[in-house]
C-alpha cells in the first residue's frame, strides 16, 4: 500500500489571552490507501485541531509551527490558498459533529450540493441537479428528489448527517476526515450513519480518519487507532492489540475506563498509585419492599389543539435499595417520566405510590413544603448547568439543607463538610464558583447536594453523559458506593446500555412513551425479547475483547445478579 | 402578521387615551377665550365629551375610519390634510438618510467582520460607540456651523428648497422625484443640496446600530458550523461570503432596520426642527408649542400606523429571506 | 479536567481546614477595573459626572442664572471658559450646573422603568400563559410607536413638566426591560439550576426571585447603562423642542436649542459646549455597560 497522507512532526500553537498554548506537538501520522484510521482522545487532546491543521482550516489564532503534511506528494503546508481550495472537497473532505448546524439553514440541501459541484467543475448548469440528486441517493436518502428542495430544518438529525456526508463525498474525494460524526445522535442513528460511512468508504476504496472520543466506536470501524493526550500521540496500533495489551499508562486507563461486557465497576478505575487494591465493591441486595409504585402513568401535552402523548400508561415498581435503569433514545419520554416522579410536572392520568402514600395528593406548588420533598432528589445530566452560577459550592450544598431540614447554622456547616468528604470534594474547593470547577468536581457538588437531605429515591438523569470516559469511571464508582453506604434507591436514566449494565439491577426499555420491555439487567442484556431492545444492544459499539478472564468475570457477574434479582 | 391587528387596535386605544388625557377641559379650550358657560356646554356636546368613555371611544374610532383626525387650531385645516401634505417631506428625508446609512454601514460592518483587528474594524467600533452617543440635534447644529457658516458649502438650513427655485408640480410630494418628472434638473439639484446636511445628520445617528448589527451578525455567521462545512468543501471565498455568510447575516440586519426606521421617525422631529424642514415632525413641534393637541395626537397616531405598516413590510421581507418563518410562527 | 483523576480514590480525601470565603465584592470590582482599561476610563468619566452633579453648584464660578448685559455673546476666554450667552450668562457654569438635572432625569426614569419592566417581564417569563400573552401584546403596542414620538405625546397629554418627562421616558423604556428580562427568565425557567432549586424546597416565587432573576442581571446591566444614555438624549431632545424643562433653567438640551439660533451667525460656543457635555455623558454610559456587566457576573471572577 502507498501512503496517501503523511504527517510528520506536526505542531500547532494557539495564541490565547493567557499566552501561547501548544495544542498539538510532534504528531506523526501516516494514512495508507484504503486505510481507516481512528484518532481517539478526550476533550482537549488536540485530535480535532490536528484534522483542521491538515485542511488548513484552523481558527484565527491557531498556527502550524512545525512539521510536514503531504498528500499524494503535494506539500499541503506550502501550496497556495487556491490550490488548497481545489484539494478541499475534491481530494480531502470532512464530516463534522452536529450535522444540523453544519448545513446552511436558509439554503436548500440541493443548492448547497450544487454549490460544491460547481466549485470543483464537476457539474454543468444542466446536469447539476441530476448530479446532486445522485449524490443524495448515494447516501441512501429516501426520495432524494424531494430532499433536493428541502431545507435542513425540515430533516431529522440523522438525515442531516447523511446530507453532510453527501456533501463531503459529492466530488469523490480520496480521503474523508470525520470529526465526531455521530456524537449527539441517538445510538441507533449513530449505528446506521457509521455503517453508511463505512460502506461508502469501502466501496469507493477511500481512506478515512475518524476522530472520536469513543474508543469502542473507533475500534469497531478502524484498522488502526492513534491515542492522543494533551496534544501528543501516546500510543498507536491495531484495535485488538490496543485493547488487549495497551502499553502506555494513559491508554491503559482509557481502555479500562471504557464500559464493556464482562467488567465490574472497580475495573474501570486505574490501579491506585500505591498499588493497593481498591476497597471491594460491596454487594447491595435490593429488598422486595416496594418504594415507588407507578401505575398507568400517562402524560399528554396539548400544543395548538393537537394532543401529543409523551408518556403512555407506564407501570413499574422500584424496590427499596434497588437500582433500576431506564433506557431509551431522545423523545422516548424518559425526561417527562422523571419530571413527573420528581413531582415537578403533573400527570394526565395514573398513580404514583411513594413509600405507601399517593405522591399526587399534594399539589405541584405545595410540594416544595411537603415532607416527601427531601426523599425525592435528582442528579442532572449537565452538572454545570444544574449549579447556580452565582453560588459557590458550599452555598449550593447548603441550599437543600437550609430549606428542607431543621438543622442549626452550625450543624449545617458540619454537614456540608461531611458531605464534601463523602463525595470526595476537597474542602478548599467549597469556596469556588461552578465555573472555577472541573467537570468531575461539578458532578461531585451536584451529587453532594442531592444526597444532602438523605433522599430515599434518587433519579440520575444521564449523570455521566457529558463527562470524559475516565471521569465517568470515577463518578460511576462514587455513585455505586454511595448507594451502598446510604441505602438509596436509584432510577438511572441513560442511553448507554453498558453503563446501565454496570449500575443497575433491573432495566426498563422505553420507546415512544411506553415501556417495551423490562426485566433483570442480566436477562435484558443477554437475552432481549423485544426487537427494539435487540436493536439498541446491537447498536452499542462493542470493543474487541480477547481476554480469557472476561468470560470468567461475566459468569461470576451473572451468578451474582441472578442472586440479586431473586426478590424481583 | 396576525400580530398586526391587535397592535393596531392597541395603538388606537392608546392614542384615544392620550387624546382624552389632555390637560384641562378641551371644551373650554376649543370654545375660545370669550366663551360663556352655555357655549362651553355647546362645544362639549358638539365634541361628544358629555358621553361615557366607551361611547366616546366608538365615536373616536368612527371618526378615524372616516379619516377625521380633528381640526388643527393653528392651520385651521383638518389634521389629516395637513399630515398628508407634509408627510412626503419627512419620508423623503428619512428614506434618503436610511439609504445613505445602509450604503455606508452595511459594507463597513461586513468589512469589519471579515478583517477583525484591522483599521476598518477599529473605525467601525469607534463609529458605533460614538454614533450612539450623538444627539441628532447637536450633530445638525455642528454640521451647519461647519458647512454653512464656516465653509459656505451647504445652502442655508431653511427648508426643502431655496426660494430661488420654483417648487415642482406636486405628483408624489417628493421633490427629488417630482422635479425629475418635470424634467427640471436645476430644481432637482437644488432640492438635493438642501437634503444633504439633514440626511447626513440623520444617517450619522442611524449608521451606528446598522453597522454594529451587520458586524456582529457577520461575525456570528462566519464562525458558524455551516461556514466551516463549505470551507472544508473548498468553496471560494466570494461564494462563502456572499451566498453563505451574508445572506444569513442579513436576517438580524433586516430586523434592526425596522427598529432603526422607528428611531429615525423620532429623530426626524429634532432634525426637521434644526433644519426648518417642513415635514410632519416640525408640524408636530409647532403644534405642541401652540398647544394644538388634535394635531399632536393625529401625528402620534399617524407615526404609529406608519411604523406598523413598515413592520409588516419587514416581516414580509424576512419571510422571503428565511424559509423557516411560517414553519415556526408559533414562537 | 485531569485533576479529577488524581482524586480517583473514591472514599477518602484528606480533610483540609474549612476556609471558604469567596473573593470580596470590592476586590472583584478592582479586578474588573484593572482587567479592562475601557471600563476604568468609563468609571473615571462617570466619577467626573457624579462630582459635577453633586458639587456643580459650588464649583461653578458664576451664578448660572445671573445675566450680565455688559458681557453678551463673548467667545471663550480665561474669564468665561465656555464664553457667555446672549444675555451674558456664563456658559461654563450653566453646563456644570445642568449635570445634576440631566442625570436626575435619566437615573430616575431608568430606575422606574427597570423596576416596572423587570417585574412584569419576570412574571410573564416565569409563569407564561395568558399573563405573558397580554403583556407581550401590550409591549408590542408601545413599541409600535416611534418612542420619541410617544414620549412627545405623553408629555403633551400629561402636561409639560419635568416629572412628566421622567414618566414619559420611563414608559418608553419599559418594553426594553420587560422583553429582555422575560426572555432571560424564560431561558432559565427550566434550566438545571432552577429545577435543582425547586428540589431543594424553594417555592416558585423564591426560585424566580432568588435563583433565576439574579442570573439575568449581567445582560440587563448592559441595557441599563445604554438606557441611561438614551434617557439623557431623550430628555434633552424633549427640552430641545420646548417640552419639560423651561428656560432659564440650565439644561443641556435647552442650551443647545438656544445656541442653535446663534450658530448661523457664528457664535458656536453657546450650542457646542452643552452639546459636548451631553455627548460626554451619553458616551460614558455607553462605555460603562460592559464593565457593569462584568461586575455583576460571578463567572468573571477569577
Amino acid at each position: 500500500m502507498v501512503d496517501l497522507l503523511t504527517i510528520k512532526n506536526l505542531a500547532v500553537d494557539f495564541q490565547t489571552r493567557n499566552g501561547t498554548v501548544n495544542a498539538v506537538r510532534d504528531v506523526s501520522v501516516c494514512v495508507k490507501r484504503s486505510q481507516k484510521i481512528g484518532i481517539v482522545g478526550e476533550s482537549g487532546s488536540g485530535k480535532s485541531v490536528s484534522a483542521f491543521a491538515i485542511m488548513r482550516l484552523l481558527d484565527s489564532g491557531g498556527k502550524v509551527t512545525a512539521g510536514e503534511v503531504s498528500y499524494n506528494g503535494i506539500d499541503l503546508r506550502r501550496c497556495s490558498e487556491k490550490e488548497m481550495r481545489d484539494i478541499r472537497g475534491r481530494d480531502i473532505s470532512m464530516v463534522f459533529q452536529n450535522p444540523r448546524a453544519a448545513l446552511n439553514p436558509i439554503r436548500t440541501v440541493g443548492k448547497q450540493l450544487v454549490d460544491v459541484l460547481h466549485q470543483h467543475s464537476l457539474a454543468s448548469r444542466q446536469n447539476a441537479r441530476h448530479k446532486a440528486i445522485e449524490a443524495l441517493a448515494a447516501v441512501k436518502i429516501n426520495d432524494p428528489k424531494s430532499c433536493f428542495s428541502r431545507y435542513p430544518f425540515e430533516l431529522s438529525g440523522g438525515m442531516c448527517q447523511r446530507v453532510v456526508i453527501a456533501l463531503a463525498l459529492a466530488c469523490n474525494p480520496r480521503l474523508l476526515i470525520a470529526d465526531e460524526p455521530t456524537t449527539g445522535l441517538d445510538i441507533t442513528t449513530q449505528r446506521s450513519v457509521m455503517e453508511l460511512i463505512d460502506e461508502l468508504i469501502t466501496a469507493r476504496q477511500m481512506s478515512a480518519i475518524f476522530i472520536t472520543h469513543d474508543l469502542a466506536l473507533a475500534a469497531q470501524y478502524c484498522d488502526h487507532i492513534i491515542v492522543m493526550k494533551d496534544g501528543e500521540i501516546v500510543e498507536s496500533g491495531e484495535p485488538e492489540s490496543l485493547f488487549g495489551s495497551p502499553q502506555h499508562a494513559y491508554t491503559k486507563k482509557l481502555v479500562s475506563a471504557t464500559p464493556r461486557p464482562g467488567v465490574e465497576l472497580r475495573d474501570l478505575l486505574p490501579p491506585t498509585l500505591s498499588g493497593e487494591p481498591l476497597a471491594k465493591m460491596s454487594v447491595v441486595v435490593p429488598s422486595n419492599k416496594p418504594l415507588l409504585e407507578v401505575k398507568e402513568l400517562s402524560k399528554e401535552f396539548n400544543t395548538k389543539g393537537s394532543a401529543f402523548v409523551a408518556v403512555n400508561k407506564l407501570s413499574f415498581t422500584i424496590h427499596e435499595n434497588e437500582s433500576v435503569g431506564l433506557v431509551g433514545e431522545s423523545g422516548c419520554g424518559k425526561s417527562t417520566t422523571s419530571s413527573m416522579l420528581m413531582r415537578l410536572l403533573d400527570s394526565t392520568s395514573g398513580q404514583v405510590i411513594f413509600n405507601g402514600s399517593d405522591l399526587f395528593n399534594t399539589g405541584l406548588r405545595e410540594f416544595s413544603k411537603d415532607k416527601r420533598r427531601a426523599s425525592l432528589q435528582m442528579i442532572f445530566q449537565d452538572a454545570g448547568e444544574s449549579l447556580n452560577p452565582r453560588h459557590n459550592a458550599a452555598t449550593l450544598i447548603r441550599e437543600p439543607l437550609s430549606h428542607l431540614t431543621n438543622l442549626s447554622r452550625k450543624e449545617i456547616k458540619t454537614r456540608i463538610l461531611e458531605l464534601a468528604d463523602l463525595v470526595g470534594l476537597p474542602h478548599s474547593l467549597l469556596s469556588r464558583f461552578p465555573h472555577q470547577l472541573s467537570g468531575g468536581q461539578m458532578a461531585r457538588v451536584g451529587i453532594a447536594r442531592a444526597i444532602a437531605v438523605n433522599p430515599r429515591l434518587l433519579i440520575l438523569d444521564e449523570p455521566t453523559a457529558a463527562l470524559d470516559v475516565s471521569i465517568q469511571a470515577v463518578v460511576l464508582n462514587l455513585l455505586a458506593d454511595l448507594r451502598h453506604q446510604l441505602q438509596i434507591s436509584y432510577l438511572f436514566v441513560s442511553h448507554d446500555l453498558r453503563v446501565i449494565d454496570l449500575m443497575c439491577d433491573r432495566v426498563l426499555v422505553m420507546r415512544g412513551g411506553e415501556i417495551v420491555e423490562q426485566g433483570g439487567v442480566n436477562q435484558i442484556l443477554n437475552d432481549p425479547q423485544h426487537p427494539y431492545t435487540k436493536e439498541l444492544l446491537a447498536a452499542a459499539p462493542a470493543p474487541p475483547v480477547k481476554n480469557d478472564s472476561v468470560e470468567k468475570f461475566r459468569q461470576e457477574e451473572s451468578d451474582l445478579l441472578a442472586l440479586n434479582t431473586v426478590g424481583f | 402578521m396576525a400580530q398586526t391587528i391587535p397592535v393596531v387596535i392597541g395603538v388606537v386605544v392608546i392614542s384615544f387615551l392620550l387624546t382624552r388625557a389632555l390637560p384641562g377641559d378641551p371644551a373650554v379650550y376649543f370654545a375660545g377665550d370669550a366663551a360663556d358657560a352655555a357655549s362651553i356646554q355647546q362645544v362639549r356636546e358638539a365634541l361628544g365629551l358629555d358621553k361615557s368613555m366607551p361611547q366616546q371611544f366608538l365615536i373616536y374610532v368612527g371618526d378615524l375610519l372616516r379619516g377625521d383626525l380633528g381640526q388643527s387650531l393653528s392651520s385651521g385645516q383638518p389634521v389629516l390634510t395637513d399630515l398628508t401634505y407634509r408627510l412626503p417631506a419627512s419620508l423623503e428625508l428619512t428614506l434618503v438618510a436610511l439609504g445613505l446609512s445602509c450604503l455606508i454601514a452595511i459594507p463597513l460592518g461586513v468589512l469589519a467582520a471579515t478583517r477583525p483587528g484591522t483599521w476598518v474594524d477599529h473605525l467601525c467600533r469607534v463609529l458605533v460607540t460614538a454614533g450612539v452617543s450623538l444627539p441628532t440635534f447637536f450633530t445638525g447644529v455642528v454640521l451647519i456651523y461647519f458647512f454653512y457658516y464656516l465653509t459656505g458649502w451647504a445652502p442655508a438650513p431653511l427648508g426643502r428648497l431655496d426660494f430661488i427655485y420654483i417648487e415642482p408640480d406636486r405628483v408624489t410630494g417628493f421633490y427629488l422625484i417630482d422635479s425629475l418628472l418635470a424634467g427640471d434638473i436645476e430644481t432637482f439639484l437644488g432640492a438635493l443640496k438642501q437634503l444633504i446636511l439633514p440626511s447626513i445628520t440623520l444617517a450619522l445617528f442611524t449608521m451606528a446600530p446598522i453597522a454594529r448589527m451587520t458586524r456582529s451578525a457577520m461575525i456570528s455567521a462566519l464562525s458558524s458550523d455551516y461556514i466551516r462545512t463549505v470551507r472544508a468543501a473548498g468553496l471560494s471565498r466570494t461564494t462563502i461570503l456572499r451566498t453563505y455568510a451574508f445572506r444569513n447575516a442579513l436576517l438580524p440586519v433586516i430586523t434592526t432596520l425596522g427598529m432603526v426606521f422607528s428611531f429615525s421617525l423620532g429623530a426626524n422631529v429634532l432634525v426637521e426642527r434644526v433644519f426648518a424642514w417642513p415635514g410632519i415632525g416640525s408640524y408636530a413641534v409647532d403644534a405642541l408649542v401652540a398647544s394644538d393637541y388634535a394635531a399632536v395626537q393625529g401625528f402620534v397616531l399617524a407615526m404609529a400606523l406608519l411604523f406598523v405598516f413598515v413592520n409588516l413590510l419587514i416581516d414580509l421581507l424576512y419571510s422571503v429571506v428565511d424559509p423557516r418563518i411560517g414553519f415556526a410562527d408559533n414562537e | 479536567m485531569s485533576s479529577d483523576l488524581g482524586t480517583a480514590s473514591v472514599v477518602a480525601t484528606p480533610t483540609q481546614p474549612a476556609s471558604y470565603q469567596s473573593q470580596s465584592t470590592l476586590a472583584h470590582i478592582i479586578y474588573v477595573l484593572r482587567d479592562n482599561p475601557v471600563t476604568l476610563i468609563a468609571f473615571i468619566m462617570l466619577s467626573v459626572l457624579v462630582v459635577c452633579a453633586l458639587f456643580g453648584h459650588w464649583i461653578a464660578p458664576y451664578d448660572p442664572l445671573a445675566t450680565d448685559s455688559s458681557s453678551i455673546l463673548q467667545p471663550p476666554s480665561s474669564q468665561h471658559w465656555f464664553g457667555t450667552d446672549n444675555v451674558g450668562r456664563d456658559v461654563f457654569s450653566r453646563v456644570l450646573v445642568a449635570t445634576r438635572l440631566d442625570l436626575q432625569i435619566s437615573i430616575m426614569a431608568v430606575s422606574l422603568s427597570f423596576v416596572i419592566g423587570a417585574t412584569l417581564g419576570a412574571i410573564a417569563g416565569y409563569w407564561g400563559g395568558w399573563i405573558d400573552i397580554v403583556l407581550s401584546r401590550f409591549l408590542d403596542t408601545i413599541m409600535a410607536f416611534p418612542l420619541f414620538v410617544l414620549a412627545m405625546g405623553i408629555v403633551a397629554a400629561l402636561g409639560n413638566t419635568v416629572e412628566n418627562i421622567i414618566y414619559a421616558t420611563a414608559i418608553i423604556n419599559i418594553p426594553f426591560y420587560a422583553r429582555l428580562i422575560r426572555a432571560e427568565v424564560n431561558l432559565r425557567r427550566d434550566s438545571g439550576f432552577a429545577v435543582a432549586a425547586k428540589l431543594s424546597g424553594n417555592s416558585d416565587l423564591r426560585v424566580l426571585v432568588q435563583h433565576i432573576f439574579p442570573n439575568t442581571l449581567p445582560p440587563v446591566m448592559v441595557q441599563v447603562s445604554l438606557n441611561l444614555g438614551w434617557a439623557i438624549l431623550n430628555a434633552a431632545g424633549l427640552s430641545f423642542i420646548g417640552l419639560g424643562v423651561r428656560p432659564p433653567t440650565p439644561e443641556w438640551g435647552i442650551m443647545v436649542a438656544e445656541g442653535a439660533n446663534f450658530i448661523v451667525s457664528g457664535e458656536w460656543w453657546m450650542a457646542v459646549f452643552p452639546g459636548l457635555a451631553l455627548m460626554f455623558a451619553v458616551f460614558t454610559f455607553n462605555l460603562l455597560g460592559d464593565g457593569l456587566r462584568d461586575i455583576v457576573d460571578p463567572r468573571k471572577r477569577k
